[in-house]
């Protein structure tokens, strides 16, 4: 089974070779490891998310053993999501269902949309909103961001993607 | 010391820049070893020819040669007519047939002269030919003006870069769009209001269409297509949305989020489009300004930043592909 964890190391040299020995131990097989250097809490710690796959009746072990550590266990479970973007939608966005559109997101299981902001300066006024997706890999952001394309092809939306979202 | 004879066709904006330019710099251009010439200057109602070179006082005050020219003849026959080494090509653009500039480009290749323009239109409708008659008649094209103004990018690539592996460009290409935009988002403007403003400025055309629209940034997404990638991309090849749909709102919300909006091309993609680019980007330049990020495999990615348009702006990108021509080694003039 496919899960994540998000860690706070402290910042200092070999705790991150530290912090993924449990999971060789418990016989996790990691997918990925993000590491954020440049967004430090403000007690110092280094954020680090890890998205593995393992027996869950592991995981309880593997907390454990980080905790012994002294690594923090923020949270563990199974959000899959350590990808995220940034979209902004131009056009008649609430009426022409804006919950549809959220949904055609959501539904996909691998991709949801996790924090919206509207605009609307009249009625008859093209509205504005501001999406944040966050999905299970980068694949899946690609494809999430077609299907908002999609989107707002059929609904005459101006669909604003951002500039790191491709590859250039 | 080098003698260039040059032929000026078109005697618009641009045209007088070149000039003025060609004065200021006459100097430093005679330190480089070059004795710029302007032989003949064009324009609808005739050419002006002096074989030992027009004075540019001359028509400093002039807006056009109608009662000035001492030729009747224009275009293509003026090109072939008078005796010069290089055509600074400066007619009106037009993405559709390229003409007139297309005509005065290829008579002047194939007459032996090289060729300096800032007219994207020509090179958007027939890139590949040009450079191939260009190459038969042992000449060259340099065509730096028709993409980033003053901004040097192809030069760049070309000489800077020469080495690496381009994997793409991206940018801002339009500075009518950027100053739209930018006031929208500063002053929250609507569009309409920031494009009257921009209008009134001398910024905007009357008919806005071609720069808000982003047909003049995809022609610069063609051009850098064909040239720095090899593509044989058409206009119609690019997939195109401007900006007249955006609103402050939007811009506003955008902010909030730590992003700008702007007018965004890129190649290889062959893409236009407003698109959220991050406040602390390289490519979050305001105002008029034009900017382009290059990727390249070898030194990362590199980002130039210039004035877009302009008389003196772009006459100084001409004059520089002028002096490029005749420094460079692969050509004995
Ligand atoms: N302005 C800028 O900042 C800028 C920047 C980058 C690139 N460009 C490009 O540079 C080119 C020149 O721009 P511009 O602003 O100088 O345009 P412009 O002011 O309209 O000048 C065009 C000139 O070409 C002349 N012309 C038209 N048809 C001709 C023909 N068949 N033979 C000879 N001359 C002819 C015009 O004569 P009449 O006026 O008598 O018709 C005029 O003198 C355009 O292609 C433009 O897209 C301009």
């Amino acid at each position: 089974m496919r899960l994540s964890m998000d860690l706070e190391l402290q910042d200092i040299p070999g705790q991150l070779m530290q912090s993924l020995e449990p999971f060789k131990k418990y016989k996790g097989n990691i997918i990925s490891v993000v590491h954020h250097r440049d967004r430090k809490t403000p007690r110092g710690t280094v954020p680090v998310q890890i998205v593995f796959e393992i027996d869950p009746s592991n995981i309880e072990n593997i907390k454990r053993h980080l905790e012994e550590n002294g690594i923090v266990v923020v949270r563990a479970g199974e959000d899959r999501f350590i990808e995220e973007i940034s979209v902004l939608l131009i056009g008649h966005v609430l009426h022409s269902d804006l919950g549809d559109t959220i949904n055609r997101i959501d539904s996909t299981g691998f991709a949801e949309v996790e924090d919206l902001s509207l605009r609307m300066p009249g009625i008859e006024e093209p509205s504005s909103a501001y999406l944040r997706i966050r999905a299970t890999g980068k694949e899946e952001i690609g494809k999430s961001l077609s299907i908002l394309r999609h989107v707002g092809a059929e609904k005459d939306l101006l669909v604003i993607e951002p500039i790191e979202a491709e590859k250039i | 010391m080098k003698e260039v004879r040059i032929s000026l066709v078109g005697f618009g904006v641009v045209g007088h820049g070149v000039l003025e330019v060609v004065r200021r710099k006459w100097e430093a251009l005679r330190s480089l070893g070059l004795d710029m010439k302007v032989v003949s200057v064009s324009d609808i109602n005739g050419t002006l020819f002096d074989e030992t070179g027009i004075d540019p006082q001359r028509l400093h005050a002039a807006k056009t040669l109608e009662g000035i020219a001492n030729l009747d003849i224009i275009g293509k026959e003026a090109i072939q007519e008078v005796d010069s080494d290089l055509v600074v090509e400066v007619t009106p653009t037009n993405i559709v047939h390229g003409q007139p500039g297309l005509g005065h480009i290829e008579e002047a290749l194939s007459s032996g002269k090289h060729v300096v323009t800032s007219n994207k239109g020509p090179l958007v409708v027939a890139f590949n030919h040009l450079r191939g008659v260009a190459q038969e008649n042992g000449v060259m094209l340099k065509y730096e003006a028709t993409v980033g103004g003053t901004m040097p990018l192809i030069s760049l690539i070309e000489k800077n870069l020469v080495g690496n592996e381009i994997l793409g460009i991206r940018g801002i290409f339009n500075g009518t769009c950027n100053y739209i935009l930018t006031r929208m988002m500063e002053e929250k403007y609507t569009y309409s209001y920031a494009l009257t403003e921009a209008q009134d400025l001398g910024i905007a055309e009357a008919d806005p269409a071609y720069d808000v629209d982003g047909i003049d940034t995809a022609g610069k997404v063609v051009i850098l297509a064909n040239s720095i990638f090899g593509m044989s991309a058409r206009y119609e090849d690019v997939s195109v949305t401007g900006i007249r749909d955006i609103t402050p709102e939007a811009l506003n919300l955008a902010w909030e989020r730590g992003y700008h909006i702007k007018l965004i091309g890129e190649v290889p993609s062959l893409t236009v489009k407003p698109m959220l680019v991050p406040r602390r980007s390289p490519l979050a330049v305001g105002g008029t300004l034009n900017v382009a990020s290059i990727e390249t495999d070898l030194s990362g990615t590199i980002t130039v930043t210039g004035l877009g348009a302009g008389s003196i702006e772009t006459a100084s990108a001409i004059v520089s592909d002028i002096v490029s021509i005749y420094t460079s080694r692969q050509v004995d003039g």
